[in-house]
């Protein structure tokens, strides 16, 4: 069963039209990557998953209409809406209390144990805890949830690159396993790139690029080129075209990699890389 | 590891309780007073803060200040005048359990989606419908309950204090008691800490809720400043005073347009009788405008966002 399911999904705020009709599927136990500019429509779409807000077209996580049956789905599904949600007032030791008392699905030990690889101390007050700190305690109230969606919206925005670090490390290797899905945005993409299994890009309320970090490999390549080699790498039609330390770099999608390796230094683009070539190119409307 | 079926059979800690509680709403509310009380310490803290200061004063004034003539206890004294203490204690942790839960109410939906927490509390399988109730229950039921508990207390203390300053003193500590009605008061103060506080200022707490869940910025303003400026430009414009009666009818308490059948005893100014109470229309329109009010707050809260 597909974890995700979109079909001409679509919202707008008056005029402004954030979800112009995203079709998306997500399997059960991905890790996907949901990337685009600002105001692309990411953290909508996340909304509407999440039943947090209402939409046209048709939607399912988990087999729900997130909107309909929020409360339902809110047992299988948790998310870390954006770093500093979390009530400054709260002690550490209360938050797990309550996490533990409304949660049917909450292991207490396990946060607990999480937490105690931490410097958090159980007393402390949320707003004395660093930046950082709240991330951490975060991700172990989470963690300890035995949901089968987690869902993340910046979860790492204004951390340091050591938290950032221990975070992805935490959640790949204490939390992921094959029944768990996990959808991510960033615009730390570098960071996420070898922790995700599948990438979406989305641009203006429309899915760009939809791909497995396999088909990804397959599909698009980079190419090192000298200025003899470049006028038969350009008829090969590259996606795009830039300069790099006075070489010139192409992307190319669905080029025989034989044919590129003929001409200069193939190999596959970072996924930052892919984003500007792919979104930066589209050209811009009017409106954002 | 992860089926669809909400009962966790391979968790190690507390997998039973966890089955057995699932399907109860209670455990979530439970929690959601709690954190209610984490959260605004002020709710208890305030009437103790009061009750620590009437005590003071009254321990004050029974040994040496201006209360020092009634304690004198003469058998042709009125009991009203003895018991008077006992009345203040009761309107002052009354009075400040209103305040306290006026600004509770006008702050409490409010506040989540200011400082963003609200996200946090919807990432949670607790459903909107019991966050509401749960900040409704504590205007509506806990702080009238406390204030309850905390007069009785407090009220029993100045009787024992009484006591040990009229024995000390010589007197007849059997006149002192048959003037002071305990137990009478306690019922008078349950019943109308009941009547009034829980249901006739029930659409008061749920009209502040409602504009608590509503209002993008100033929501004091908003909860207080329509009704005064309808009722002025009714005033103006129509020359009636319908509003502003309306308003004082609700503030005033039932009492204020139903003759008050007069109990002689100390807390009559309390009591209305059942009968008229209870016939009255403006308790049930209240009442239904208090439940639309939450209802209203709970879809509200469903579609807001952070601000």
């Amino acid at each position: 069963m597909a974890c995700i399911e979109a079909h001409g999904l679509r919202k707008s705020f008056g005029k402004n039209l954030a979800l112009d009709g995203i079709d998306l599927r997500v399997d059960d136990g991905r890790i996907v990557g949901l990337i685009g500019p600002n105001g692309a429509g990411k953290t909508t779409a996340l909304n509407a998953m999440l039943g947090l807000t209402p939409f046209q077209g048709d939607l399912r996580v988990l087999g729900r209409n997130p909107w309909n049956e929020r409360d339902l789905l809110m047992r299988d599904v948790c998310f870390i809406a954006d770093v500093a949600v979390l009530p400054r007032w709260i002690r550490v030791c209360n938050a797990i209390d309550y996490v533990a008392g409304v949660h049917p699905r909450f292991d207490r030990s396990k946060a607990e144990r999480f937490l105690s690889k931490t410097s958090i101390r159980p007393a402390s007050k949320v707003r004395e805890l660093s930046k950082g700190m709240v991330a951490q305690l975060h991700l172990a109230l989470v963690m300890a949830i035995d949901a089968r969606l987690l869902v993340l919206d910046e979860p790492t925005l204004g951390l340091d690159i050591l938290y950032r670090k221990q975070f992805y490390d935490s959640l790949l290797n204490d939390y992921f396993d094959r029944n768990r899905t996990i959808v991510v945005t960033t615009h730390q993409v570098e960071e996420v790139q070898d922790v995700l299994t599948d990438i979406v890009f989305i641009d203006r309320g429309r899915i760009v690029l939809s791909a497995s970090m396999e088909e990804v490999e397959s599909r698009f390549a980079e190419l090192m080129v000298s200025p003899s080699n470049l006028e038969p790498a350009r008829a090969l039609k590259p996606v795009q075209e830039r300069q790099a330390l006075g070489r010139t770099i192409l992307l190319f999608d669905r080029v025989d990699r034989a044919r590129l390796s003929a001409l200069g230094d193939a190999r596959t683009p970072s996924i930052a890389d892919l984003f500007v070539a792919i979104v930066g190119n589209r050209p811009q409307g009017s409106v954002q | 590891m992860n089926t669809t079926s909400n009962t966790m059979p391979d968790s190690p800690a507390g997998s039973h309780d966890v089955a057995a509680t699932t399907a109860t709403p209670t455990r979530p509310f439970f929690w959601s007073l709690q954190r209610e009380l984490w959260e605004n310490r002020s709710l208890y803290i305030a009437p103790l803060a009061v009750v620590a200061l009437l005590l003071f004063g009254f321990v004050l004034s029974a040994t040496v200040g201006i209360w020092q003539r009634p304690l004198h206890i003469d058998p042709t004294q009125t009991p009203e005048k003895l018991a008077d203490p006992y009345g203040f204690a009761a309107l002052f942790v009354m009075g400040v359990a209103f305040i306290v839960g006026i600004f509770y109410s006008i702050d409490c939906l409010y506040g989540e989606r200011r400082d963003r927490s609200i996200l946090f509390w919807k990432s949670l399988p607790v459903s909107d419908l019991i966050t509401v109730l749960s900040k409704a229950a504590i205007p509506m039921v806990l702080l009238p309950l406390f204030s309850y508990l905390l007069t009785v207390a407090v009220q029993c203390f100045m009787l024992l204090y009484s006591t040990l300053v009229v024995a000390a003193s010589g007197q007849s500590v059997a006149m002192l008691w048959s003037k002071v009605h305990l137990f009478r008061m306690s019922s008078d103060l349950l019943y109308h800490l009941i009547t009034v506080h829980m249901l006739w200022y029930a659409p008061i707490y749920g009209w502040l809720l409602l504009v608590s869940a509503w209002a993008r910025r100033a929501p004091f303003l908003w909860a207080f400043l329509p009704p005064l400026g309808i009722g002025v430009f009714e005033r103006f414009t129509f020359h009636t005073t319908h509003v502003s009666a309306l308003l004082h009818y609700r503030l005033g308490g039932p009492e204020s347009a139903a003759p008050v059948k007069g109990h002689e005893a100390m807390g009559s100014a309390f009591s209305i009788d059942p009968g008229v109470f209870f016939s009255a229309p403006g308790l049930w329109v209240g009442l239904v405008f208090a439940a639309l009010c939450l209802a209203a707050a709970v879809r509200l809260r469903r579609y807001r966002e952070p601000i």
